[in-house]
């Protein structure tokens, strides 16, 4: 599974979202109804996930599903 | 002058039914909505029986994503929320929701949370704390909620007066409405406490009933002699209280009149009711005379009734106090020998039961009643439903902390 994937389930699991309706541009707030604590909720289902920390400067950053994924990518297994 | 205030719908999710009309034909059938604990493995527990709300889908009622952001117990208070406007035919879009508010409490709050997350607390540490903690288990979620849910702008706020609960919250939504500060009220009790540590706690105190793990269709058994403590149950009970004006303009049903209201304190003890029940029978005095009637007035008592030794002895004791020679006239019942004890929800499920037998003259039964106890003599409504005119019936419920509340309600009459 593509981190991609499985960022999409996390996401449709805790926003209660279609699968289809999470593309890789989409932004957490605007286009996919998050606010401010589902965000934090999300981060650290992530952290969980993908076994790493996304401290809070990194969080504040991450607005899209693709900032999600390319920072998963840069930071895990490291 | 203050307004006068009616009753004009009704929202029930209990352990016997969901819906008023469920809710009430389980109570004309004395049906039984105690079973073993399934919410968890309560086999190490000294209580393993509780009334559990059955069939209880929150997303029939609620968008999928905001109850996956509820307590149980806010779940419950959001969808009896929707029954009870539903019910009472209120068109959302035409009123002024500046004008409608939100009165519902409950005993304890978002228990199945707390434990969930102080789990993950201990566990994993402190990093791992939800962000929906804090506002899933605060108690006063449950009047948040329904007020987001439905923009209702008006005056919103929590009792918490542990059983008293309900009653306190529909009562003092009452004196909102008849001081003109709303049109309507969304009023009532919400709880979801079958959680581990409420099961435990409740058991520790010796509150609850252990002798009926194996047979818990006659586990709660109020005003019987041979009663052993209540049996918690869980759901919520809402009603809709109208100025009579603003019910009379829009065509509404009335159910009943929402007449008086009493309230104070035992200033005895944490859990214990004081002996006699001295001021409970005073709490019952000031809900009759604020509602302009006599004793003898009160056909019906919706007992607080919980099945523990000391408050049925006491309640009745009060009952007989208040009534003096009427006492023999009055017909007294408990719901919770069919739901359990509700907490915080109790005053407001009890409520929509006394609604329904002002308006049908028919009073639902205290089941479990076999054998009568030394003192306590008067008519429990036993066993079976009964028919009896009744003019104005009291609700009454008592809370640990010495919290007492009562509601009169009477026949609507022009």
């Amino acid at each position: 599974m593509s981190t991609f994937e499985k960022v999409r389930d996390i996401v449709v699991e805790q926003l209660g979202v279609e699968p289809d309706e999470v593309a890789i541009d989409s932004t957490f707030i605007d286009d996919l109804g998050a606010d401010s604590l589902d965000i934090v909720e999300l981060i650290m289902a992530f952290e969980e996930e993908f076994n790493i920390e996304i401290p809070d400067e990194a969080a504040e950053k991450i607005k899209t599903v693709q900032d999600v994924v390319t920072y998963i990518d840069q930071h895990k297994d490291k | 002058m203050s307004k006068r205030v009616v009753i004009t719908g009704l929202g029930a999710i209990t352990p016997i039914g969901i819906g008023k009309d469920a809710f009430w034909e389980g109570l004309m059938e004395g049906k039984n909505g105690i079973g073993k604990i399934t919410r968890f493995d309560a086999s190490e527990y000294g209580a393993q029986i509780a009334g559990e709300v059955k069939g209880f889908e929150p997303t029939d009622y609620i968008d999928k994503k905001e109850s996956k952001r509820m307590d149980r117990y806010a779940q419950f208070a959001v969808a009896a929320a929707k029954l009870a406007i539903e019910d009472a035919g209120l068109d959302l879009e035409k009123e002024d929701r500046d004008r409608i508010g939100t009165y519902i409490g409950a005993g304890i709050g978002g228990i199945e949370t707390m434990h969930a997350q102080y789990k993950k607390l201990f566990e994993k540490g402190p990093s791992r704390i939800s962000p929906f903690f804090i506002p899933m288990m605060i108690a006063n979620l449950a009047a948040g909620q329904v007020a987001i849910t439905y923009k209702l702008h008006g005056p919103s706020s929590c009792v918490v007066t542990a059983c008293a609960t309900g009653t306190n919250c529909i009562g003092d939504a009452f004196r909102v409405i008849q001081e003109g500060k709303a049109d309507v009220m969304v009023a009532g009790g919400t709880e979801a406490a079958i959680s581990q540590a409420a099961v435990a706690g409740f058991a520790a105190m010796k509150a609850l009933c252990m002798d009926h793990n194996d047979d818990p269709e006659h586990a709660s058994r109020p005003f019987d002699k041979n009663r052993s403590g209540f049996v918690m149950g869980e759901g919520a009970g809402l009603v809709i209280l109208e100025s009579l004006e603003h019910a009379k303009a829009r065509g509404a049903h009335i159910y009943a009149e929402l007449a008086g209201y009493g309230a104070n304190s035992d200033a005895y003890h944490m859990t214990s009711p004081a002996p006699g029940g001295e001021y409970q029978a005073k709490c019952m005095q000031l809900a009759i005379d604020d509602a302009g009637l006599q004793a003898a007035d009160v056909d019906y008592v919706n007992a607080h009734g919980t099945s523990t030794h000391l408050n049925d002895e006491g309640e009745s004791l009060a009952i007989k106090a208040v009534w003096g020679e009427h006492a023999k006239d009055v017909s007294v019942s408990s719901i919770k020998s069919m739901t359990g004890h509700l907490l915080g929800a109790a005053g407001g499920i009890e409520a929509v039961a006394t609604a329904l037998t002002v308006e049908r003259d028919m009073m639902p039964p205290t089941i479990n009643y076999e054998t009568p106890d030394e003192g306590l003599d008067l008519d429990y409504v036993p066993n079976k439903a009964r028919a009896k005119k009744v003019r104005a019936a009291i609700s009454n419920n008592f809370g640990f902390g010495g919290h007492n509340a009562c509601i009169v309600m009477k026949k609507y009459t022009e």
